[in-house]
């Protein structure tokens, strides 16, 4: 017989972000159990993990093994002692030719382990190995640990409940609805289970939630947010959607602060008028079911109404110390204890900006880029660093170029982001993260793992998109202070960009990289190139020849003598075919040349014996080899391609 | 309508009638309820408390000489530690807001997350922000280290914004218009600390003369702690408690000197392993003080702690 199986872990609220993370977790666990079933879903609100299975067997198969007893020959009382000892009757026994005589032997019937009894028994360990990025204890020192405090546990097997404990907590069939407008104590089956909870206003399906909101969002033009809307879906059990407005006084203020204040502080959604400027509204997600009074809605105008005049505050007491007049005060903000301050880091960023071309708007940008740390409404919204300075720099006065500059010298903030707008912003962004991709690694602060306290990927993701989709000619080589490690760092995120985000094949790339990756607009033309190539008939039999010729000059431990080739020395029409086809297309593009090459280099390989007993001679053919591989060394390693052959 | 002090009668109350003692503010300046010794050194060891207490806390940096309607210099937290945390913690936390008058049932509360972490004082624990109506109302903290120590009992702390709790339930936009009492506006009561603290700070505070302070606590801390001996038989007389308050003073200094804009960046870092030093070294101490509380005259008087813990 089949049966179902449901587990909820019932807890006090874990985080949003963390929830899909550990769904995938459990089941990876549930998996590795190896509890056999046609099916599993997993579910889950901001208090429960869920898991349902279906098609477990009651008991898992029996199995047969066979037990050797004494021989044919022996005595009848050791006969009727393995009997005995296998729990079985002397008749019961067969006789058994081996190879080495016959013995008796019993077949022994293990009955398969009851599933329930597999359940109980994983269970308990499964559940505290559910990862989490941070976990605590709670039923004191040495406790076990999880996200939150595990309150209540379901683990129903068919209609059974699998017995087991964990934290104190006993698993039984009663689960708990939404904590204010359902029960605390609920039973539950398998099959009415998700029924049971939306009758407690708990909306088990993450998908179901995310539906509801976006059905009470249609007909409102709101801002898409996809991220806003996962932590919404993540944050209730029971979401629903309710409209605010806010005087329209506040639109004077920019509408990043606006935004930032309603997206990030807030967790509302904002809302554009036909066209597409910002609207005096709102829409907030509640974990209820209704607002009949209204009593929600004012609640969040009065909240956002107090957030935005605090915001309008700090922007009128800001103006009233410029930008420029602020940048002595960042001696007093720190950078990093090893580092100095942001005065410190200014300085540095400057003479960067110069270092990679900067104009005068890049250095002017450079100059007042941190100045906003110091303002009110930074310390207050630390996400609009930049921003601020941005709008700041418009609002005194300072010339496009810098101020749009300033806005966006933290981009990109991700691979998605764009990069900054101009080349002043493109260069600061450059210089600011360079600056802390150096420093960091001078000073020993390196990412370790999934430890990355200072965001060094981002920075060097950053600067490697800035310098590709900038189409800036910077050797970067050159501004890594010779510190290896920092070379290899940033290889490694060259290597992800190219191959990850843009697409390209590894080898590819490595083909491409080994041939010089400092100047990544080069690096990418000559990536375009070898796209190109590819699917060319020639590309990858002649890119086969360039790892058999790499091969053979390791295996020959030959690097190129210095010796020019000597035609004397050709004993067979191919190589001397090859040497002046190599002359030929000396200097050219390898897309020209590459349909007459091919077929002289196959030939070579086919008519020539390289290991030729006579030294010179040998000597000669691995020069000519060398040469020719090094004549297209400026574009890729192409013995780096991987080929079918 | 509750007034401001009908709220913290009715929230006392509350949590008195759950096993909960009731202490007054402490008598030293501090920056955050946690940073009392009710709560900084009773989560320490393994015996249960409960306590509940409103605390004005002072932060120098946050003062806005009464002009500001939402921020203050000196708010006033409600603080309350159940050591043990008890299962249905939360329940009684939602319990406490429907005693104030809040039905829960028609406002939306979401628990977001949100970790607390004091360097100076070697603590963090995980826990939300109670948010109500888009408010945070509450910080909500299930401490897991203090004073530098892994907690051998985890404590539920439970801290209530009490302005903005009143502001929320009178409706009010600015915490000077919240009744305090009837009659009395917050304004009334407490403008004049708003500006002529923010004057002090920001202004008039002689910086020299802070510093010599700050180095006159620090020292007493430390001689105390240097004095202090785990072995000494009679080591139940030292004054920690003391040497705390020493400490608490440093904190605040440095909090006021920060705000007079006396501390650069070189000093800064150092000067919060300074005070750290001195929080990690009382309690560790106080820790080891424990160890031995059977001869301690007056132990097991801490009213009702163990009989109303216990599920």
């Amino acid at each position: 017989m089949n049966l179902p199986f449901l587990l909820e872990i019932g807890t006090e609220e874990i985080p949003d972000w963390m929830i899909p993370g550990a769904l995938e977790s459990l089941h990876m666990l549930f998996e590795k159990a190896a509890i056999p079933h046609e099916t599993v879903r997993l579910d889950a609100t901001p208090r429960r993990l869920v898991l349902r299975a279906e098609g477990l067997p009651e008991r898992q198969a029996d199995t047969e093994e066979r037990v050797l007893g004494p021989a044919q020959s022996a005595p009848p009382q050791a006969v009727a002692g393995f009997a005995r000892k296998q729990g079985a009757r002397p008749e019961d026994l067969t006789l058994e030719t081996t190879p080495k005589g016959i013995y008796f032997s019993f077949v022994k019937k293990i009955a398969g382990r009851r599933t329930a009894d597999m359940l109980a028994e994983s269970l308990p360990e499964m559940i505290p190995q559910i990862y989490f990025p941070k976990t605590m204890y709670w039923t004191g020192k040495g406790g076990p640990r999880f996200i939150r405090p595990i309150r209540w546990l379901i683990a129903l097997l068919g209609n059974d409940v699998v017995p087991f404990a964990l934290a104190g907590v006993r698993s039984g069939p009663l689960t708990s609805g939404h904590r204010r407008l359902g029960s605390a104590e609920i039973v539950v089956t398998f099959d009415d289970y998700e029924q049971r909870l939306g009758d407690h206003y708990v909306i088990l399906s993450a998908e179901e939630r995310r539906n509801k909101i976006r059905r009470e969002l249609a007909g409102i033009r709101v801002k898409p947010d996809n991220a806003l809307l996962e932590t919404l879906v993540y944050i209730t059990e029971y979401p629903t959607a309710i409209s605010g407005s806010f005087d329209p006084r506040f639109l004077e203020l920019p509408e990043e602060v606006l935004v930032t204040v309603m997206r990030h502080h807030q967790k509302y959604f904002s809302v554009m008028d036909a066209e597409g400027k910002l609207a005096p509204q709102f829409v907030a997600v509640m974990n209820i079911d209704r607002d009949p009074e209204g009593l929600v809605r004012r609640g969040n105008e009065r909240v956002l109404r107090a957030r935005f005049n605090d915001a309008r505050f700090f922007w009128e007491t800001d103006q009233q110390k410029k930008l420029a007049y602020r940048k002595p005060d960042l001696a007093h903000v720190t950078f990093q204890a090893k580092l100095g301050s942001y005065l410190d880091k200014t300085e540095r960023v400057m003479a960067l900006a110069k270092a990679l071309g900067g104009d005068t708007y890049a250095i002017r940008a450079a100059e007042l880029s941190k100045c906003d740390l110091t303002t009110e409404l930074v310390k207050e919204f630390t996400e609009l660093q930049g921003i601020v300075g941005g709008l700041y720099a418009r609002a005194q006065g300072e010339p496009g170029p810098v101020w749009q500059a300033i806005y966006d010298h933290y981009k990109p903030e991700s691979m998605e982001d764009a990069i900054p707008r101009n080349r002043a912003g493109q260069i600061v962004a450059l210089a600011d993260k360079l600056d802390t991709l150096a420093g960091c690694f001078a000073a020993d602060l390196i990412p370790t793992g999934s430890r990355d306290p200072f965001a060094l990927r981002r920075a060097a993701q950053g600067v490697v998109k800035i310098l590709v989709e900038g189409r800036l000619e910077i050797p970067l080589g050159d501004f890594i202070d010779g510190n290896e490690r920092l070379r290899s760092f940033l290889e490694e995120r060259v290597k992800f960009y190219f191959k990850d985000i843009r697409g390209f094949r590894y080898d590819e790339v490595n083909a491409a990289m080994a041939a010089g990756w400092s100047n990544l607009v080069d690096l990418e033309a000559r990536l375009n190139r070898i796209q190109d190539l590819r699917p060319t008939p020639d590309f990858e039999p002649l890119a086969a020849s360039f790892k058999r010729i790499r091969n053979i000059l390791e295996q020959a431990k030959f690097a190129g003598d210095g010796a020019a080739v000597d035609e004397r020395l050709f004993r067979e029409e191919p190589e001397r075919q090859l040497y002046e086809e190599y002359r030929r297309i000396q200097g050219q593009p390898i897309e020209k040349v590459i349909a007459r090459l091919r077929p002289k280099v196959d030939l070579f390989f086919d008519k020539v014996l390289v290991n030729a007993p006579e030294a010179s001679i040998r000597q000669n053919r691995l020069t000519l080899l060398h040469a020719l591989l090094k004549e297209f060394s400026t574009i890729a390693d192409f013995s780096e391609i991987v080929t079918a052959s | 309508m509750p007034t401001f002090q009908e709220i913290i009668f009715k929230l006392k109350q509350y949590w008195a009638e759950r096993g909960s003692i009731i202490q007054e503010p402490y008598d030293v300046e501090v920056g955050a309820g946690t940073m009392c010794p009710e709560t900084f050194l009773r989560v320490l060891g393994p015996r249960p408390y409960r306590v509940a207490y409103v605390q004005p806390s002072r932060r120098p940096a946050d003062g806005r000489y009464g002009d500001n309607p939402n921020r203050l210099y000196k708010h006033s937290q409600l603080q309350v530690v159940l050591k043990p945390a008890p299962e249905d913690v939360i329940e009684q936390y939602l319990g406490s807001l429907e005693a104030i008058g809040i039905d829960l049932r028609k406002h939306d509360l979401k628990f977001e997350e949100d970790n607390w972490e004091a360097p100076t004082l070697g603590a963090w624990g995980i826990g939300w922000q109670v948010m109500l109506d888009g408010l945070e109302i509450t910080q909500f903290t299930y401490f897991q280290q203090c004073g530098g120590i892994e907690l051998e009992v985890v404590p539920a702390e439970l801290t209530y914004g009490l302005e903005r709790l009143t502001a929320f339930l009178q409706g009010r936009d600015s915490v000077y218009e919240i009744e305090w009492a009837k009659g009395f506006t917050y304004g009334d009561v407490r403008y004049l600390d708003e500006l002529q603290y923010s004057v002090y700070n920001f202004e008039m505070a002689d910086i020299s003369t802070l510093w010599k302070l700050f180095e006159l606590h620090e020292a007493e801390a430390a001689r105390l702690l240097a004095a202090y001996d785990p072995k000494a038989p009679a080591k139940q007389r030292f004054p920690l408690l003391a040497a705390y308050d020493q400490v608490l003073k440093c904190s605040n200094l440095f909090n006021t000197l920060d705000s007079r804009g006396a501390i650069s960046v070189s000093e800064r870092v150092g000067i919060i392993l300074r005070v750290r030093k001195l929080a990690v070294g009382v309690a560790q101490k106080w820790a080891n003080q424990q160890t031995e509380a059977g001869s301690v005259p007056g132990k097991g008087q801490e009213p009702g702690a163990r009989e109303q813990v216990a599920p």
